[in-house]
């Protein structure tokens, strides 16, 4: 019994790992700490992190562009990132895409 | 058993499929129609009997239009397959064509076109009969079009380069309209024949089209080659300047159809200067465009969120699309009043344009 429970437990481990992609929202502060999250417990927080933080650098970029901006979405293949600028801080919606997806009204 | 007149409609919402069995009963031929709202059943029932025509939809659950499409593709090569779809993203028509479609139509299309519709499907089921050969052909515009009237054909070539629609109408051999961007005859057809690749599929003949060219195909190739040649080698300043003018007033021209107010077009880095029109100086837009496409590229491979397709910003003053496209970045910028949801595409078609 302890043989074959190694051996599963070995076989699920050699799989490579599936990211799931992150849902919900969250709010950042100015200095790219996470406030508030409604994105699952199980999405990693370095990534979440990640997000904040690139976020952030585009409103930074824009601001010293003479660009200010109230929002900005960034479109990928499965994810779409929209971000609303608060206060220099900012509020992040995170919503999974499929080819066939409808673009948001 | 005789497939010829056996039609398979796969569509997820059964009152369109009883509207296309109405609708399909018209046909001349009077075909067996068979209609079934699940992909998996629909690849079973393929399985099980022989059909002439496939008839799918692309949005659907569990398994899409376009997954059915490349699974039929090699299990029943000699299926013709049609897309009736209503998703009017020019991005699914390629791909759709990629996977060997032998027709994209849109829904809205099929009810306002109901006869070019149905004059296109018994095209199909009939084909046949008249032999030939089809598949994915690689050659340049110049060759098709010879190739359309060397063989006499009456046929509208429907042409495609990613968002941008071009349209040949063909007579008996002769050429006598094109369609392009909003321009018609001998100047659309010199537009058109600019682009560089594209695809291309044959739609029935419409004889009653207004004529709008009367100088013969070679003269007009000849011409266009001609043209085309001067702009890219220009032998004196003069033809350099007319070259230069003519493609400045073009881009222009698109800016005010499409109701853009700037197109900025920024090559990779170190490899020349970007392009801007519209506005009188646009290179902190430039800088900006650059940077934040970069931080989104690399923000998506670390979330493995897919590859960037583009990127949406609102200021206070203008809306602006940023998006790569080949080697070249795009920003293209949008009064407040622009309709939201119609941006990427009419910057997808700018950029396009431009890109031709």
């Amino acid at each position: 019994m302890g043989f074959i429970k190694k051996n599963i437990t070995r076989l699920f481990r050699s799989r490579a790992a599936i990211q799931q992609l992150p849902v919900g929202s969250l709010t950042v502060d100015r200095d790219g700490r996470i406030i508030t999250s409604t994105v699952s417990s199980t999405y990693p927080k370095e990534l979440l992190g990640e997000i904040g933080r690139g976020v952030l650098a585009l409103f930074r970029e824009a601001r010293a562009a003479q660009l200010p901006l109230a929002e900005v979405s960034v479109h990928f293949g499965s994810l779409l990132v929209t971000a609303r600028e608060l206060r220099g801080g900012t509020i992040i919606f995170l919503q999974p895409q499929s080819a066939l997806s409808q673009p948001p009204t | 058993m005789d497939t010829s007149h056996k039609i398979l409609i796969l569509d997820d919402d059964a009152d369109w499929l009883e509207l296309c069995r109405e609708i399909f009963s018209k046909l001349p031929s009077k075909p067996e129609i068979r209609t079934i709202t699940s992909s998996s059943r629909a690849l079973k029932t393929l399985d099980a009997e022989p059909f002439r025509l496939l008839i799918c939809d692309l949005k659907m659950p569990r398994m899409d239009g376009l997954q059915v499409l490349s699974v039929v593709r090699r299990r029943f090569p000699g299926l013709r397959t049609i897309v009736l779809s209503g998703l009017e993203d020019e991005e699914f028509r390629s791909r759709a064509y990629a996977l060997g479609v032998d027709l994209f139509w849109l829904k809205s299309d099929m009810q306002q076109n109901s006869k070019m519709f149905l004059d296109c499907i018994e095209s199909l089921l009939g084909r046949d009969s008249d032999g030939g050969f089809r598949g994915i052909q690689s050659k340049g515009l110049m060759d098709i079009i010879q190739m359309e009237c060397l063989s006499r054909s009456s046929t509208v070539l429907r042409i495609t380069r990613g968002p941008l629609i071009a349209k040949l109408w063909f007579q008996e051999g002769e050429l006598f309209d094109a369609e392009v961007e909003g321009a018609r005859g001998e100047a659309a057809f010199r537009r058109i024949l600019a682009w560089k690749s594209g695809s291309f599929e044959n739609l029935p003949a419409e004889p009653d089209r207004e004529r709008t060219i009367t100088k013969p195909i070679n003269a007009l190739l000849l011409e266009s080659a001609q043209a085309m040649d001067e702009n890219a080698n220009p032998a004196t300043e003069t033809q350099f300047f007319d070259a230069s003018h003519r493609e400045t007033t073009w881009k222009l021209s698109l800016l005010a159809r499409e109701g853009a107010e700037f197109v900025i077009s920024i090559p990779p880095e170190g490899l020349g200067e970007p392009e801007v029109f519209g506005i009188q100086t646009g290179d902190h837009l430039a800088a900006w465009t650059s940077k934040s496409l970069e931080i989104a590229r690399r923000l998506g491979e670390k979330i493995e969120a897919g590859p960037l397709s583009h990127l949406v910003a609102n200021g206070m003053e203008k809306q602006l699309t940023a998006l790569p496209h080949g080697k070249k970045s795009y920003l293209v910028g949008w009064p407040l009043a622009a309709d939201a949801n119609q941006l990427l595409e009419q910057s997808k078609k700018l950029v396009a344009s431009w890109d031709s």
